[in-house]
């Protein structure tokens, strides 16, 4: 994917988001820390374009201490929570940059579960490159990717690039 | 860091990556759950072989906060009662599978001498009058809050009272001076350690000298069960001299503020009411205690090599 893709991807999942969700009311869009959080102030962004009329809160979400695999990760980079409302009763917008194993989402639905118990939580991610260790899917989706277990992905808002994780 | 016993132990970067963790754990216990599952099947044990109150409910609220489970362990019903050693305790309990030991003694450097019947974590939460670790990692966190920033270049720090018995004396100027502060030493010559030269401070034996300079007054409590040597003429004496008076409170510069790491003595050292002080960081230092022995327990139970060194990287990044 080049940057105008990314653009563009972003710029559909908005009015997905919207279309589903009837509007914009009573949506929550929470980016999860860190590579979540510029594609979440992006879509919270091009939602204000589509409903102008209301705004929509943005929220950050840091899952570290809710992973289940703590122990076999490197320390990752300190990173805070931030939700600005109640979550309580809301639709929450989950957004993350790569999909994989499934295993940070699941983090993340525990995690949202302290600030508050939303009516529905929903999923965006720019993109799915399978491989999933737990029953979880998106409900929007920037491209499938197909990869190998091995290979990284890296997004960033220029682009999306696959590196072979054997030369890596 | 596998075990935190002192501060030149874990040096800057583990202070620095300390702080930052605990900056998360803050934000953690200001949610309407403020509890999270990181350290799940972890057991902590609190071994407390001296009073305190702050310290051992902290680190229990700290521990339960991060799902760990915790025991406790008081002197006055166990063993030790029968005359069982230090070693034999902390084999047993070892024996029933723990994860880390918060150790408080009235002996210095039991924190390293355990490390050799246990392979748990050891956290330091106080060795005679040698090193308060956690305590002192409080109130950096705490003054970082209040200023805005890790660095306290520029910035002078008092610290009033009974430097020569204090534990948390000999863990913040070596703290507080790693992150770039001038320290200042204020109490009677009696009450000044014998090795003070090599202390990175300097010294002074009149409050008054120093109070319109400075930054932050870090008021100590007065040992008063350590002052039948003779080391003080009387407690009001000294509480003229070196407390905390109204009219000490009033040529404080406005912006500077007012640390004690608790217990207080009312009317020796603190012969005002701190809460009714606006610049007091008091209340903030209780608050703050939880958050950083959070960062502590988790830094030191999450602790692999792999792990240590992506810390080392990231400081070293942070640093550049």
């Amino acid at each position: 994917m080049t940057g105008p893709d990314v653009q563009r991807a972003l710029s559909r999942i908005a009015h997905e988001i919207v279309e589903k969700n009837h509007g914009s009311a009573n949506l929550v869009i929470v980016g999860l820390q860190r590579g979540g959080v510029w594609i979440a102030q992006a879509l919270a962004s091009k939602i204000a374009d589509i409903e102008p009329e209301l705004v929509v809160p943005l929220g950050l979400l840091d899952v570290s201490m809710h992973r289940d695999d703590i122990d076999l990760r490197p320390a990752s980079q300190v990173a805070v929570s931030d939700i600005p409302c109640d979550i309580t009763d809301t639709t929450v917008v989950l957004v993350d940059d790569v999909l994989f194993t499934g295993r940070t989402v699941r983090a993340a639905l525990e995690g949202l579960n302290n600030f508050g118990r939303p009516k529905c939580v929903q999923l965006a991610v720019l993109v799915d490159r399978g491989h999933r260790e737990l029953p979880i899917r998106p409900d929007f989706v920037g491209k499938n990717l197909p990869t190998k277990n091995s290979d990284e992905v890296l997004v960033a808002v220029d682009g999306v690039i696959v590196t072979s994780g054997a030369t890596s | 860091m596998k075990h935190i016993r002192s501060i030149s132990e874990i040096g800057k970067p583990g202070v620095l990556a300390i702080i930052e963790r605990a900056k998360q754990m803050a934000e953690i216990n200001s949610r309407p759950i403020p509890k999270v599952p990181a350290l799940r099947g972890k057991t902590v044990v609190s071994l407390f072989l001296e009073d305190s109150t702050r310290t051992r409910l902290s680190f229990e609220t700290a521990a339960k906060r991060l799902s760990a489970e915790t025991m406790n362990f008081s002197v006055s019903n166990s063993s030790v009662n029968k005359g069982e050693s230090l070693r034999d305790t902390i084999e047993t309990i070892s024996d029933m599978g723990v994860d880390a030991f918060v150790v408080r003694h009235k002996s210095s450097g039991i924190p390293w001498q355990i490390e050799q019947w246990t392979d748990a974590s050891i956290i330091n939460a106080g060795d005679g009058a040698h090193q308060h670790p956690t305590q002192a990692l409080v109130d950096c966190f705490t003054i970082a809050e209040s200023l805005g920033t890790i660095s306290f270049e520029g910035l002078t720090i008092s610290i009033v009272g009974d430097i020569r018995h204090s534990r948390v004396a000999r863990s913040n100027v070596e703290a507080f001076a790693m992150l770039g502060a001038k320290v200042i030493l204020v109490a009677p010559n009696t009450l000044l350690p014998p090795d003070i030269d090599h202390w990175p401070v300097t010294v002074s034996t009149d409050i008054d000298d120093v109070i319109r300079e400075t930054d932050i007054l870090y008021m100590l409590r007065l040992q008063s069960e350590r002052m039948d040597q003779g080391l003080i003429p009387n407690l009001s004496e000294y509480g003229n001299r070196f407390g905390l008076t109204e009219k000490r409170v009033a040529i404080l510069p406005s912006a500077s503020r007012i640390m004690h790491p608790g217990p207080m003595n009312r009317g020796v050292e603190m012969q005002v009411d701190p809460s009714l002080l606006s610049q007091s960081l008091i209340h903030r230092q209780v608050a703050n205690g939880v958050s950083v022995r959070m960062a502590v327990l988790f830094t030191a139970l999450t602790f692999n090599d792999d792990r240590e060194n992506a810390i080392e990287r990231l400081a070293k990044e942070t640093a550049q």
